[in-house]
Parts: structure tokens; C-alpha cells; sequence
């Protein structure tokens, strides 16, 4: 059955002289949902959004908002609300005039205007820096002013593009759940651009993850993580050790399928040391510990099991590893992928009958 | 500051060579120019400069520098608009262009106006006929003094605006605003400074480009002279009370530009952070 | 594949800059350039030989490039030396001493000409001292190139100076931790570093002076073989109507400064290169 979607891009191609930067796009989007453009750099996402802006034309295809094909659209018309990377604040205007100029041009009446202003300044809580200018805000207030101001004249699209790339670590933390707040507030349809896969985990709805100008899973976080569809995501998501041959290890040598690769992630890999108790007796391999990294709140391990470096964690209250320790190496599951897709494989463990769990 | 002794000696060392250096170099050049031109006292200085032909002389030099900067702002802002708002081709065919006028010697730049509006133009005949005199004329000295000053204007903005990116631009034409609208609003207030220095180096070296108006001037006395044409003049007719009476107007404009420039570059370095 | 769509631009005002700008450009530099090209084109190739190697033509290119040749590099040392001090140096007077750099760019070329030469002939302040010595300034090739540094000095200053201040302390510190005394550095470290700069602003000193006419041509003396600058043989060339041999010239002149410019581009590009770490 289709979808109503209420953006949809069908069949859309663009390229930058020799480099193709977006091949064969189709995906949609509903109404009132907050998606995460997912990808590495040069991997066509901002692309994607600037197309939907209106900023780039695409060469080929169909870009329909609300039901209405806008190819032919200048940006100024499409209704889109954007938010630069870098703001793109103006900076020789106060931050009240900054929020003022797309009404202004829109001709508002002056009152109508103060008022949305105030009240996009309540808003993102900044009403005390209406008198000041960009440069002299922090760079989290820019950025909420930045929303402010693509808000203001009630887009029914908000785009934008990496939203938190500008803004130091602490405060993106913040930001991020700030954003999510606010934009289910509006409720205006949003697509932000990221290339941070936590940033666009925790906030978006709905993921579409893009790799050298493909499109290559839509889906919600949830299942973008626990089910890869591509061998590129499987690889992309979480914090992966690629094995060349997942055979190797025990509880994975009958899996079905043609694949031989996999990638690990160290959240489905329990290491105990020696003594310690095993959740699973059966199918654990043993491995020796080449570096530990402290990485705040947990240890990250560098385990060699059979010839393949696998990264696992352990809590920081867990008793201490040391390097060149040897240690049990249990590994709960495993994505599997060839050329084309790629498969979550569980261990033998814990889908046989036979094994026991104490 | 961890500047021992030994580098101390070198330090006022250095600074005193090039105050000496600066000082009679480029100073007393300057100087000398005022104290010869009241060498004579002040009645002769002041005829000298109320004289009618030096008078007609400031009023050409005048005529073609505020032409030079009108046309060369208007160009200025529109080239420096088209170069770093847009991608296209013969961009840089453009860009290089702009800054030829920089390299050609002013005597080549009136020799090239002389070979096209001259007796030997194919330009010639029709020029001629619609009795519009170029070279030898004033428009030749405009059209000369425009040439050596075309791209001071647009040099000091295009780093600025290219500094300064296009997404303020996009943002504002996405929010529906128009070009007029973004210039003023968005785009001026960053080139302002920029603007002004340029408009400051233009008029220094309009008011004073002598090669290339010579070529074109013919050296007719109170019709094709301009300030520093008419001190040649004067100069070669041993009148060096005249000449450096006429030179002096010049010096304190020098001065007066070289004020305003330091200022105005103190404001623009201001204006960018 | 289908047709490329055309891309919207986003901005407004393309065509209306562009068109303003091309206008503009195409009447002011293009078309009389072009007519330079076109009356060259009628010059036979005999006549234009025999002209650009006259024993007269070939003495002025010998004095133009001696005289611009002498001072871009007096202007490369003493230019260096004033960026340095206004650099790293504070003192009293220094804001001054930087707006005075300009004082060339912002003197008519004239005035300067003759300023420098009514003080540099045998009675004048300056050249009646160097007369007791023997030496003559004005109407020499020594006052063409007294005049020369006189208009390239900024150039030298305004491109170093820059770069100068960009340069990170941290290279000088780094070396005088390893040991390096002050004078090593210098040549070693920042030398290296500023080097592109340097050479910039010699080349753009040493192509406006081969072009030089203004602050030159009062004090050459312009003696045919002894101090005529080849500027000033195609202005003769033009006062006596003499079109091919001043065109044939101002070809000659043309071709050398595109040939400096050229040079000092691909060595900017070396440079650049060896920075970046490519090539």
C-alpha cells in the first residue's frame, strides 16, 4: 500500500561535474516525524537536504512536498525552514532582526512581527538577547537562535544540516535533547543531516543512512541497530570489529549462508577473566588481551581470539584486566554480510536446547 | 619576555636603519616638496596654485578621479558579487582579467587606448564623423585613469566576501528576500570597510597616475592637463616654485589619504572580528 | 541518461552582476587590449625583429632591467628588514612608521620624480653631498634606481608583513628548545617560511619598475643608451607617431612582465606544495 507520504523524493540523481553525489534517491517521509540523514562524509547526505531546500537542482528525478512536485520551486517558495551548519546567522543584524528578516520579507505587519519574535525567543528561552549580535552569543544560544529564526515564519519543513557539528561536545549533549523536545512541540516534519550515529540514534525518529550517494536502510533507530540490512551498515553502526571469517569461532560454525565476513560489536562480547564465573560455558573461546584503553566510564579491550583482534568492554568496577592476560571470550552475536545484505547470527549457545544457563 | 640583551642591541639596531631608511626615502621626498614649494614665500606659492591653467588642472584631475571611482565601485560591487556568490564558467578568465590592468606598465595602457580610438582605429573614421574626439581629449584621460585604477575596488572586497562565505546570502534568499534586499541588509555591512579602503587607494592612485594619461593627454596646455601633467610642465619650464606649489596640493591630499587609510584598515580589521 | 537539469541558482542578482561585469571589463580592458593584438598583427615580422633589437631599443631594456633588477633587491633586503621590526618589535612611533609604508602608493609618481631629482642634482641637498664625493645621482641609472626603490619598497613590506605575523611563535621556540641560536633560526626556520612572500613581493617590485614611468622619468636624465628607460622610448616612439615601433616595444615589455609573473607563480606553487606536503 502506499504511504501518505508528505515528502518524497522519487528516482533522483545529482552529480557535481565527474562526482556523482546522489544516485538513484527515493525514499518518503511523513508528516510531522523527525528523521536523521545518516552517513559518512562525501556520502550525499547534505546533498539530499539541499536538494529538498532548493539550494542544489537536482539533475534527474522528483522532489514532491505536500503533494506538489517542486522542481520547478525556487527555494524562496518551497515554505522550508533551514538551519546552516554554521547558522549563517547574519551578522551585522541583532538577533531580533535576525528572526524578524524572513517575516519582514514576507511583509508581516510590524506587530504581527514583534510578536513572533518575542514568542520564538520564548521559545528557545533567549528573550533577554534580542538587542545582541550573533558574535555575541555562545555557540549553543546561535544555534537555538538559528532555529528561531528558520522557524519564525512557520515552515511546514524544517531542514537542517548538522545541527550540532558547531558546538563543543558538552553542549551538544544538551542540544540534542533540547532539539527533540522542541521540534515535537512544534510539530513541524524535520530532517536533520548527521554524520555522528549516536546524535542521530537518540534524536531521530526514523534514519535514512546514505553511503557513497546511495540510499542504503530507512528505518527507526531500533532497527537500524538490531537489524542491518546492508553489508555498508552493518559495518557503519555501533563500534564494530570486522572479522574476516566468523566461522572460526565457536558457536558460529554450522551458520547458514553464503557470507564469511562479520562485523562484532563489542556490546554482544563478554570477557571473563580466568575463574570468574561464565554465563556460558559452552561455546566460549579463550583469547589474550593486547591493550586496554580507559575510555571514562568503561575499559575498552583489544582481544586477539584466533588470529582476529576483537574490541570488547568492561565495566570500570569489573576486576581488572591486564595486557597479555588470557581471557574467556564469549560472543553473544554477530552480523554477517557479503556483498549484498547482511544477516544477524546468533550464537549456537543460545539457540540450542542443549545449552545450559546458570 | 625572555628578549635577552644581546637581542636588544639588535632590536634598536634594526629599528633605527629603517627609520633612517623610511625617513629619507620615502619623508623627506615629501618634505621637500612643501618647503620648496614656499621657498619663494607665500605670494608666489599662492599664484602659482590660483593660476588659471593650474586651476583648470585640479578641476581635470578632479573630473577623472570621481569618474575612476563611480565606475570603478559600481564594477567593483557587481564583480565582486558575481565571483563569490557564484559558480560558473570563466570564472577565472574573469578574475585574471580584473587584475590585468595591474601588471601592464601605464605607459602600455595608453598606448593600447591610443591604438584604439587613434587616427589608425578602424574605430577612427566613425569616431571622426560623429566628431567625438577620444584620445588627446578628456575622455581619453577618464577612460586611461579608469583602466590603471579598474581593479582596486573590486580587489579589496572579493577576499573579504569570500572570507565571509555565501550561506548568510543563501539563508536570506531561501527566507524569500530579494538581491537588492540581501545587498543591503545581509551583504553591505561586511564590505563596508573594504569598500571605503578601496574607494581611498583608487582615488590616491587616480589623482596621480601620470604614464598613462601622458600618452593620452597630447599636453594641451588648460584642456588636457591634469595636476600631475601640469607640474611636468612646469617642471621642464624650470618653474620649480610652480611645480612643487601645484605638487604640494598633491602632498597634503597624499597625507590625507594615507590617514584615512590607516584608519579605515584599523576599522575594518575592528569590523571582522 | 536524461537531459541535466539547468541549476537554479538560489542567490539573485547572476545575471545582472555578471552582465554589468563582463560589459564593463570587455570596454575597459578587453577590447582595447584586443586592438593592441589586432595592430600587432599588421606589423611584418622582419620590422618587428629589427625594431625590438635596435642597438637603442636593446641599451634601454639592458638599463630598464639593471636599474629594476638593482632595486627590487635592495627592496627584498631593507623590505624584509621594515616587516620584521614592524612585526616583532614594539616601539614608540611604530603605528606611524607602518601608515609610511604607503607613502608610495599614495604620492603621484610625478611628484616623487621630481621631488627626488631637484634634491639629488649637484646643487640640490642631497646630490651635493654625494658631489663631493664624485658621485652623481640624478640623471644616472643610480637615481633611476634610487626612484625605483622609492615606489617598490611597499610592495616588498605589504607582502611579507602578513605572513609574518600569521608565522607561529611556536617554530621559533621549538628550535631555540633544540638549541638553534637566534641567527639559525632565522635562516633555518623562519626564512623558509617566509620565503614565498618574499619573493612575491620582489617580483611584483621588480615588474612595476620595468614599467615604471612617472617617478622615473624626471630623474633619467634619459641620455638614448645611458639612462633611457624603455618606457620612456615608447613614449618617444608615440610623440613621433611612430606606432609600430612603440607597439613592437610595449609587445617585448608585455611578454617580460607576463614572463616574471609566470615565474613567480610556479614558484608560489612549489612552495605551497612543499607546505601542504604534496609532490
Amino acid at each position: 500500500m502506499e504511504k501518505n507520504y508528505y515528502v518524497e523524493l522519487k528516482g533522483v540523481n545529482k552529480s557535481f561535474g565527474s562526482f556523482q553525489a546522489s544516485k538513484d534517491i527515493s525514499f518518503g517521509i511523513e508528516k510531522g516525524k523527525l528523521i536523521g540523514l545518516l552517513g559518512p562524509s562525501g556520502s550525499g547526505k547534505t546533498t539530499i537536504l539541499r536538494m529538498l531546500a532548493g539550494l542544489e537542482t537536482a539533475d534527474s528525478g522528483d522532489i514532491i512536498i505536500d503533494g506538489t512536485v517542486v522542481n520547478d520551486v525556487p527555494a524562496s517558495k518551497r515554505g522550508i525552514g533551514f538551519v546552516f551548519q554554521n547558522y549563517a546567522l547574519f551578522r551585522y543584524l541583532t538577533v531580533y532582526e535576525n528572526i524578524a528578516f524572513g517575516l519582514k520579507v514576507q511583509k508581516w505587519p510590524k506587530e504581527k512581527i514583534r510578536a513572533r519574535v518575542e514568542e520564538m525567543l520564548r521559545l528557545v528561552g533567549l528573550e533577554d538577547t534580542a538587542k545582541r549580535y550573533p558574535n555575541q552569543l555562545s555557540g549553543g544560544q546561535r544555534q537555538r537562535i538559528a532555529f528561531a529564526r528558520a522557524l519564525a515564519p512557520q515552515p511546514q519543513l524544517l531542514l537542517l544540516d548538522e545541527p550540532f557539528a558547531a558546538v563543543d561536545a558538552k553542549v551538544r549533549q544538551e542540544l540534542r535533547s533540547w532539539l527533540r523536545e522542541m521540534i515535537s512541540a512544534v510539530g513541524v516534519t524535520s530532517i536533520f543531516v548527521t554524520h555522528d550515529q549516536d546524535e542521530a540514534i537518540e534524536v531521530a525518529d526514523e534514519i535514512i543512512i546514505t553511503n557513497e550517494g546511495r540510499i542504503e536502510q530507512i528505518g527507526t533507530p531500533k532497527d537500524i541497530y538490531r537489524q542491518p540490512d546492508t553489508p555498508f551498515v552493518a559495518q557503519f553502526i555501533g563500534q564494530s570489529s570486522i572479522v574476516e571469517d566468523f566461522r572460526r569461532f565457536a558457536g558460529f560454525e554450522h551458520a547458514g549462508s553464503g557470507a564469511t565476513r562479520a562485523a562484532v560489536r563489542p556490546e554482544y562480547i563478554s570477557v571473563s577473566k580466568q575463574g570468574e564465573l561464565l554465563k556460558f560455558p559452552v561455546n566460549t573461546e579463550t583469547g589474550v588481551v593486547e591493550r586496554t584503553a580507559f575510555r571514562g566510564s568503561e575499559i575498552e579491550l583489544t582481544i586477539r581470539v584466533k588470529d582476529t583482534l576483537l574490541t570488547a568492554k568492561r565495566l570500570l568496577d569489573d576486576a581488572p584486566v591486564s595486557v597479555g592476560e588470557t581471557v574467556h571470550v564469549f560472543i553473544y552475536r554477530i552480523y554477517a554480510f557479503d556483498n549484498e545484505k547482511a544477516y544477524v547470527i546468533e550464537n549456537a549457545a543460545l539457540t540450542s536446547p542443549d545449552s545450559i544457563v546458570i | 619576555m625572555k628578549q635577552n640583551e644581546q637581542s636588544g642591541a639588535v632590536k634598536w639596531l634594526l629599528i633605527a636603519f629603517s627609520a633612517i631608511f623610511l625617513a629619507v626615502m620615502l619623508i623627506l621626498p615629501l618634505i621637500y616638496v612643501l618647503i620648496t614649494a614656499f621657498r619663494e614665500g607665500v605670494q608666489p606659492y599662492l599664484e602659482a596654485v590660483t593660476d588659471p591653467y593650474a586651476l583648470k588642472s585640479i578641476q581635470l584631475t578632479l573630473e577623472a578621479t570621481v569618474i575612476a571611482v563611480v565606475v570603478n565601485t559600481i564594477f567593483g560591487l557587481f564583480a565582486s558579487w558575481c565571483i563569490t556568490k557564484f559558480q560558473f564558467r570563466g570564472k577565472k578568465v574573469i578574475s585574471t582579467l580584473i587584475d590585468l590592468p595591474l601588471t601592464v606598465s601605464p605607459i602600455i595602457a595608453g598606448l593600447i587606448y591610443v591604438l584604439t580610438f587613434g587616427r589608425q582605429s578602424f574605430l577612427y573614421p566613425y569616431l571622426k564623423a560623429a566628431n567625438i574626439s577620444i584620445i588627446y581629449a578628456v575622455p581619453g584621460i577618464v577612460l586611461a585613469t579608469i583602466f590603471v585604477t579598474f581593479p582596486f575596488i573590486s580587489r579589496e572586497i572579493i577576499p573579504v566576501l569570500t572570507a565571509a562565505g555565501k550561506d548568510e546570502e543563501e539563508a536570506a534568499a531561501l527566507m524569500g528576500a530579494g538581491g537588492w534586499t540581501i545587498f543591503r541588509r545581509v551583504t553591505f555591512p561586511h564590505i563596508k570597510w573594504a569598500l571605503l579602503y578601496g574607494i581611498v587607494l583608487c582615488t590616491a592612485r587616480a589623482m596621480g597616475e601620470f604614464g598613462a594619461v601622458s600618452v593620452l593627454s597630447g599636453h594641451l596646455r588648460g584642456k588636457t592637463n591634469t595636476m600631475p601633467l601640469y607640474i611636468e610642465l612646469l617642471y621642464q619650464g624650470y618653474d620649480f616654485t610652480g611645480a612643487f606649489a601645484v605638487s604640494s596640493i598633491l602632498v597634503v591630499m597624499a597625507i590625507i589619504i594615507l590617514v584615512l587609510r590607516s584608519v579605515l584598515e584599523y576599522r575594518g580589521k575592528k569590523n571582522e572580528e | 541518461m536524461k537531459k541535466k537539469r539547468k541549476q537554479r541558482r538560489v542567490i539573485p542578482g547572476f545575471g545582472l552582476s555578471l552582465g554589468i561585469t563582463v560589459t564593463l571589463l570587455s570596454l575597459i580592458v578587453v577590447i582595447p587590449l584586443c586592438s593592441l593584438v589586432v595592430f600587432s598583427s599588421q606589423l611584418s615580422f622582419s620590422e618587428f625583429i629589427s625594431t625590438v633589437t635596435s642597438p637603442r631599443v636593446l641599451a634601454s631594456y639592458r638599463v630598464s632591467f639593471q636599474t629594476a633588477l638593482v632595486a627590487a633587491l635592495i627592496n627584498a633586503v631593507v623590505g624584509l628588514m621594515i616587516a620584521w621590526v614592524l612585526v616583532r618589535y614594539q616601539f614608540p612611533g611604530k603605528r606611524i612608521m607602518d601608515g609610511l609604508i604607503e607613502v608610495p602608493f599614495a604620492l603621484p609618481t610625478a611628484v616623487a620624480g621630481i621631488s627626488l631629482t631637484h634634491m639629488t642634482v649637484d646643487s640640490g641637498w642631497v646630490g651635493s653631498i654625494f658631489h663631493k664625493f664624485g658621485i652623481e645621482v640624478a640623471y644616472t641609472r643610480i637615481g633611476i634606481t634610487i626612484a625605483l626603490v622609492f615606489i617598490g619598497i611597499p610592495f616588498v613590506v605589504r607582502s611579507v608583513q602578513p605572513v609574518l605575523e600569521k608565522l607561529d611563535p611556536q617554530y621559533e621556540e621549538a628550535a631555540s628548545m633544540l638549541g638553534a641560536g637566534r641567527t639559525y633560526s632565522f635562516f633555518r626556520i623562519i626564512l623558509p617560511e617566509i620565503f614565498p612572500a618574499l619573493v612575491a613581493g620582489f617580483t611584483m617590485a621588480f615588474a612595476r619598475s620595468l614599467g615604471e614611468y612617472g617617478s622615473v622619468v624626471f630623474i633619467a636624465g634619459n641620455t638614448p643608451f645611458e639612462t633611457e628607460i624603455t618606457p620612456l622610448l615608447i613614449m618617444s616612439q608615440l610623440q613621433e607617431y611612430d606606432y609600430a615601433s612603440a607597439t613592437s616595444i610595449a609587445l617585448v615589455m608585455l611578454a617580460a612582465a607576463f614572463l616574471i609573473l609566470f615565474v613567480n607563480a610556479v614558484l608560489q606553487s612549489r612552495a605551497s606544495k612543499i607546505v601542504s606536503g604534496i609532490g
